[in-house]
C-alpha cells in the first residue's frame, strides 16, 4: 500500500489553512502517459485524477480510505487515492480502469466480471477491477482465498460480492 | 379483455412511452429508474419482444419529469409490474398502428403480415416495409383507451433469455454514468455544512474568515443551513472544512436514548389497527377464542434501526437559470422530488425540471432527496451556473433516513397433534414512509428544517393501505383456523426514519419464520414439513419443497464449529414474489460469531423477463440481509448518531460472503412478480433458524452479533 503524505479527513486538523492555498506542479504517469498537472498543494490525488485528468472511473465513496471505491493502482501495487496527497506520487506511476482498455478491447477481469453480469448499481465496480488486476498481475491463478483477500478491503452495498467472486474464479480456469 | 395498466390509464399518450426514430432504433420511455435493479434491462427485453425488434435497437430512456411518464416512484419492487406491463401494452399499440399501416401500403391484410426484426411483409413475398419506413420520426398522436392483445409468451424469443445488463458495460469501463460524475460547462462545486446532530442550531459563522478566502465563490447561508461553493471540488472540499471550524453550534434539545429500543417501542403511546388480510382496519381489536387442552407459546422478536448505507454518498447538480431549476438527481421519486423542491423555494411546480441521474444503489429512499435542495440552494444562489454538490461520508451516515427499529410480538396455541389453532401478531415501529410528498404540510427535507424561516417536519402518520410500512407481510400466508394481527404506529422516533428496503416485511418475516420454527420444535415436526402443513397455496409448496430439495443435494461437511440449517420463507407483501431461503451457518463456540457458509434460493416470480436480473436481486437481497441481520444497528447518543462511517457502522465483507444458489421456477402464463424485495425477511429468519439449529441458542433481538448471541444463550 502506499503510503504518501496523508491529508487526514477530520475537521480541524492544522495543515488545512485556507482553500486558496497555493499551488504545485506535480509530474505523474498516468495509464502510461506523463502529465503534469498544475493543483492546490494538499489535494488528494483522487480529485487530481477525476477533475484535472477526467478520469471518472476513480469513484469517491467515503473519503477515510474504509470503502476502496477509489482504488488505483500505483507503481504497479494497489493504492487509495482519496487521502493520499498528488505531491506524494510525484514521478509515479498510476494506473486506472481507463488505462486498461487496449484499444477498445476488455481486460480479462472486465470481461469476467461483464460476463457474470457481477454488479447491480456498479459504483464498487472500478476499484474492485482494479484490485483484481494487480492481483492476477502478481498471481495470475489465485486461489478463492486470495481473491478474497484482495477484495476485503472494497464494499459492495448491492451484495454482488458472490457474482464478483465468480466472476474471478472462473478467471482462475478453476472456478 | 383485460384492463389497462395503471401507468398507461395514468398516461395514456402512446407518444409518451413509444417513439420510432427516423432510422434503425426505437426510443422507450419509462418513468422508472435505474437504480442497479436492472430495470433498463428488463425493459429493452419487453420491448423488444412485443414489437419484434434485435433489443439492440431499443433504447430506454428513464424518468426526467415533463418528458417521460408519470409513474411517481421506483419502488415496492413494482418497476416490471407498473412501467412493464405498460410499456407491453404501448408496444403492442404501435406494433399493431404500424401493421395496419404497412397492409395498406402493401395492399395486404393485417393478419397476413409478420415482423421480423422490424420489417414488416407477408411470409414468403418479397416486398417489405419497415416500422421506420411507415413511422420512422413521426409521433402516433394516438391516446391508449382501450387494451389490445399482446403477444403470446409461448412465441416469447427474448423475454425469459436474458441479454446481460445493459448498463454495466459503461460501468465495468469506469464512464462517468453516475451524478457524481457529471461535468456540466461551467460546473461549480459546493458542499454543504450540516449541524453536528439534528438538535442544534447555528449560533455564528465566521464569516470574514470565509469571505478572505480566494476560492469562496459563494457562501450560502440561511438560518442553520450553510453551504459553500468553489470552482475547483477539493477547495469546496476545504471550504467545509473551514466552514465547519468557524461555526459555533448550539443544542436545542437532547436525543432521546432508550435504555433498550424495543421496550422503549412497546411502551409508547401507539395507534392500534386490526390487520385483516394485509389491510388494516379502524376497527376494535379482535379477541380470540383459545381453545381448550392447547398449548401457548409467546415469542418477543426485534431489529435495530438499519441504515440505507449507499456505497456513494448523495449528490445532486441543479442550474438556476431564468427562473428556471433544472435537478440532476438520483432520487427515485422525481416526479415528487420537483414540486417539494419547488414548494421549498417558493416558485411554481413547472418551474423545476429534474433529470433521473443514476446514483449508486439507494435501496430505498436515502438522502438522494435531501442533497437535490441542497444544490437547489445552492444553484439560487450562482444563477446561470450549474452547482454539483456532494455530502461526505459522515452526512450521508448521519442525516440519512434510517429503516425504523421494530418489535414483534407473537402468541400461538397448537394443539395436541401440532397444528396451531390461535396465531397472534402484534408489530410495532416508526414511520417507514418519510418519502417527500408535495402536498404534505411542511417538508420532509433537512435543508427546509434548517432554513431562517423553517418549514415544520411532516408529522408522521400511520399507513393505512394494503401490505404498506409497518404491518408489510406483518399478515401470515399461512392458514390458521384463528388469526389476530395488530399494528402499532408509534409516532416519535428519536431517529429520522423512511423506507429502508422490505419495510416491515424485514422484521415481520424475521418474527414469523423464526416463530414457526420455534413452534415446530414445540410440535415435535420438521420446519419444513411444519409448513407445509399450514400452508394452502401451491406456489407457496413449491419454493419451500424445492429449496429443501437444493440444500439436501449438498452434504453438510465436518467442521469444530457448530453447524446447522435453517429456512425462512415469505411471499413478498402475499402478493409478490415468493421466496424460500435456506441457509448454513455455522458458529465458534469460542468467540460467538456466526458464520454463513451457504444460502440456498428458490423463487418463483411468474413470468421471468430476465432470469439472470432477478437471480442478481434475489442473490444480492440475500447478501444485503445478511449483513442486516448479523451486524447492522445505527448507534445513537444524546448529542446524535454515532455510527457515522464504515469503522463504527461495519457491513459485511467479501471475507465473510457466503456461496449462493439460486434456482427460478418459472411461470411464463402467469403474471411477472416484482422480486426486488424478496429474500430481506426470509434470509434473516433462515440465519436465525440455523443458528438455533446449530447451537440449541434462539436469537430473536437482531443484530446477531457475538454479545447478543451470548444474551440469548443465557437469556
Amino acid at each position: 500500500m502506499h503510503a504518501g503524505v496523508r491529508r487526514r479527513a477530520c475537521v480541524g486538523c492544522p495543515q488545512i489553512g485556507t482553500a486558496a492555498m497555493e499551488r504545485v506542479r506535480v509530474e505523474l504517469i498516468v495509464n502510461g502517459v506523463v502529465r503534469e498537472v498544475d493543483v492546490p498543494a494538499g489535494v488528494p490525488l483522487i480529485f487530481t485524477l477525476r477533475n484535472a485528468l477526467g478520469l471518472k472511473s476513480v469513484k469517491l465513496g467515503c473519503g477515510l480510505e474504509q470503502c476502496g471505491a477509489c482504488k488505483v493502482l500505483v507503481d504497479g501495487a494497489p493504492a487509495l487515492s482519496c487521502v493520499s496527497l498528488t505531491e506524494s506520487f510525484e514521478g509515479r506511476r498510476v494506473e486506472t480502469v481507463e488505462g486498461l482498455q487496449n484499444g477498445g478491447a476488455l481486460h480479462p477481469v472486465q470481461s469476467a466480471l461483464l460476463g457474470e453480469n457481477a454488479a447491480q448499481c456498479g459504483y464498487c465496480l472500478s476499484g474492485i477491477v482494479m484490485a483484481a488486476k494487480a492481483l492476477f498481475d502478481r498471481t495470475p491463478t489465485p486461489s478463492r482465498d486470495e481473491i478474497r483477500a484482495a477484495l476485503d478491503d472494497h464494499l459492495c452495498r448491492c451484495g454482488a460480492h458472490p457474482r464478483i467472486l465468480r466472476a474471478l474464479e472462473r478467471l482462475t480456469g478453476h472456478g | 379483455m383485460a384492463e389497462l395498466p395503471a401507468s398507461l390509464k395514468r398516461n395514456p399518450s402512446l407518444d409518451l412511452w413509444v417513439q420510432i426514430d427516423p432510422r434503425d432504433t426505437i426510443t422507450v420511455r419509462t418513468g422508472k429508474v435505474e437504480i442497479g435493479q436492472g430495470i433498463l434491462t428488463a425493459l429493452t427485453l419487453i420491448a423488444a419482444e412485443e414489437l419484434d425488434v434485435d433489443p439492440t435497437r431499443v433504447r430506454v430512456e428513464t424518468a426526467v419529469t415533463g418528458r417521460s411518464p408519470n409513474e411517481l416512484i421506483t419502488a415496492g419492487s413494482m418497476s416490471v409490474e407498473d412501467s412493464g406491463s405498460a410499456l407491453r401494452q404501448a408496444c403492442a399499440h404501435a406494433r399493431r398502428i404500424m401493421l395496419e399501416r404497412a397492409g395498406s401500403d402493401l395492399g395486404v391484410e393485417v393478419v397476413a403480415l409478420e415482423v421480423i426484426d422490424g420489417e414488416i411483409g407477408v411470409p414468403g413475398a418479397n416486398r417489405t416495409v419497415t416500422y421506420w419506413d411507415v413511422q420512422g420520426g413521426r409521433p402516433f398522436g394516438r391516446q391508449i383507451e382501450e387494451w389490445v392483445a399482446e403477444k403470446l409468451p409461448t412465441d416469447y424469443r427474448v423475454v425469459g433469455k436474458g441479454i446481460g445488463r445493459i448498463d454495466l458495460p459503461a460501468k465495468v469501463r469506469g464512464e462517468g454514468v453516475f451524478v457524481h460524475d457529471l461535468a456540466l460547462p461551467g460546473m461549480l462545486h459546493a458542499r454543504v455544512i450540516r449541524p453536528p446532530g439534528y438538535h442544534y442550531r447555528l449560533m455564528s459563522l465566521d464569516r470574514a474568515r470565509l469571505d478572505r478566502d480566494a476560492a469562496l465563490v459563494e457562501l450560502v447561508m440561511d438560518g442553520s443551513f450553510v453551504a459553500v461553493i468553489a470552482e475547483e471540488e477539493y477547495a469546496a472540499v476545504a471550504l467545509m472544512d473551514l466552514a465547519a471550524r468557524s461555526a459555533a453550534w448550539q443544542r436545542i434539545d437532547q436525543m432521546e436514548v432508550p435504555a433498550e429500543l424495543s421496550e422503549h417501542l412497546v411502551k409508547r403511546e401507539a395507534g392500534a389497527f386490526p390487520i385483516v388480510d394485509g389491510v388494516p382496519r379502524e376497527a376494535p381489536l379482535p379477541v380470540l377464542q383459545i381453545p381448550d387442552e392447547s398449548m401457548k407459546v409467546r415469542a418477543s422478536y426485534s431489529r435495530p434501526y438499519v441504515m440505507h448505507a449507499s456505497l456513494a454518498p448523495s449528490a445532486a447538480a441543479a442550474l438556476w437559470d431564468a427562473d428556471r431549476l433544472t435537478i440532476w438527481s438520483h432520487s427515485q421519486g422525481v416526479e415528487l422530488l420537483g414540486p417539494t423542491v419547488a414548494k421549498v423555494l417558493g416558485i411554481a411546480p413547472q418551474q423545476v425540471t429534474v433529470i433521473h441521474t443514476q446514483g449508486a444503489g439507494a435501496y430505498g429512499h436515502n438522502g438522494a432527496d435531501d442533497v437535490a435542495l441542497d444544490a437547489a440552494l445552492c444553484a439560487r444562489a450562482v444563477p446561470g451556473r450549474p452547482v454539483l454538490l456532494k455530502w461526505t461520508r459522515q452526512q450521508e451516515h448521519q442525516w440519512e433516513p434510517y429503516g425504523p427499529a421494530m418489535r414483534i410480538d407473537l402468541e400461538a396455541h397448537i394443539d395436541g397433534s401440532g397444528g396451531v389453532q390461535t396465531w397472534s401478531h402484534d408489530v410495532w415501529s416508526f414511520t417507514h414512509v418519510g418519502r417527500p410528498m408535495p402536498l404534505h404540510e411542511g417538508s420532509e427535507l433537512i435543508a427546509a428544517w434548517h432554513l431562517a424561516k423553517p418549514f415544520p417536519r411532516v408529522p408522521p402518520a400511520p399507513r393505512l393501505g394494503p401490505e404498506v410500512g409497518i404491518h408489510r407481510n406483518a399478515w401470515p400466508l399461512y392458514r390458521f383456523p384463528q388469526t389476530r394481527v395488530v399494528k402499532r404506529f408509534v409516532a416519535d422516533s428519536p431517529l429520522r426514519t423512511s423506507s429502508l428496503r422490505g419495510l416491515g416485511a424485514h422484521a415481520n418475516v424475521f418474527a414469523i419464520e423464526s416463530f414457526m420454527n420455534e413452534l415446530a420444535l414445540r410440535a415435535g415436526a420438521d420446519p419444513i414439513a411444519f409448513r407445509l402443513r399450514h400452508v394452502d397455496d401451491a406456489r407457496a409448496r413449491d419454493v419451500i419443497e424445492r429449496v429443501g430439495a437444493m440444500a439436501k443435494r449438498s452434504v453438510t461437511a465436518a467442521s469444530a464449529r457448530a453447524r446447522g440449517r435453517g429456512l425462512g420463507f415469505a411471499r413478498y407483501k402475499n402478493q409478490q414474489c415468493y421466496a424460500a431461503v435456506m441457509v448454513e451457518a455455522e458458529v465458534d463456540l469460542d468467540t460467538a460469531e456466526v458464520r454463513v457458509n451457504h444460502v440456498w434460493i428458490a423463487a418463483d416470480a411468474g413470468r421471468i423477463v430476465d432470469p439472470d436480473g432477478i437471480v442478481n436481486q434475489l442473490e444480492g437481497g440475500a447478501v444485503q440481509s445478511l449483513s442486516w441481520t448479523l451486524k447492522e444497528a445505527v448507534a445513537f447518543d444524546r448529542d446524535g448518531v454515532t455510527s457515522v462511517d464504515w469503522d463504527s457502522y461495519p457491513i459485511l465483507r467479501f471475507s465473510e460472503v457466503p456461496t449462493v444458489t439460486t434456482e427460478l421456477i418459472d411461470r411464463p402464463q402467469m403474471r411477472s412478480l416484482g422480486a426486488g424485495e424478496a429474500t430481506q425477511g426470509p434470509t434473516a429468519a433462515a440465519v436465525a433458524n440455523a443458528v438455533a439449529n446449530a447451537t440449541g441458542i434462539r436469537v430473536r433481538k437482531l443484530p446477531m452479533t457475538p454479545e447478543q448471541l451470548r444474551a440469548s444463550a443465557s437469556g
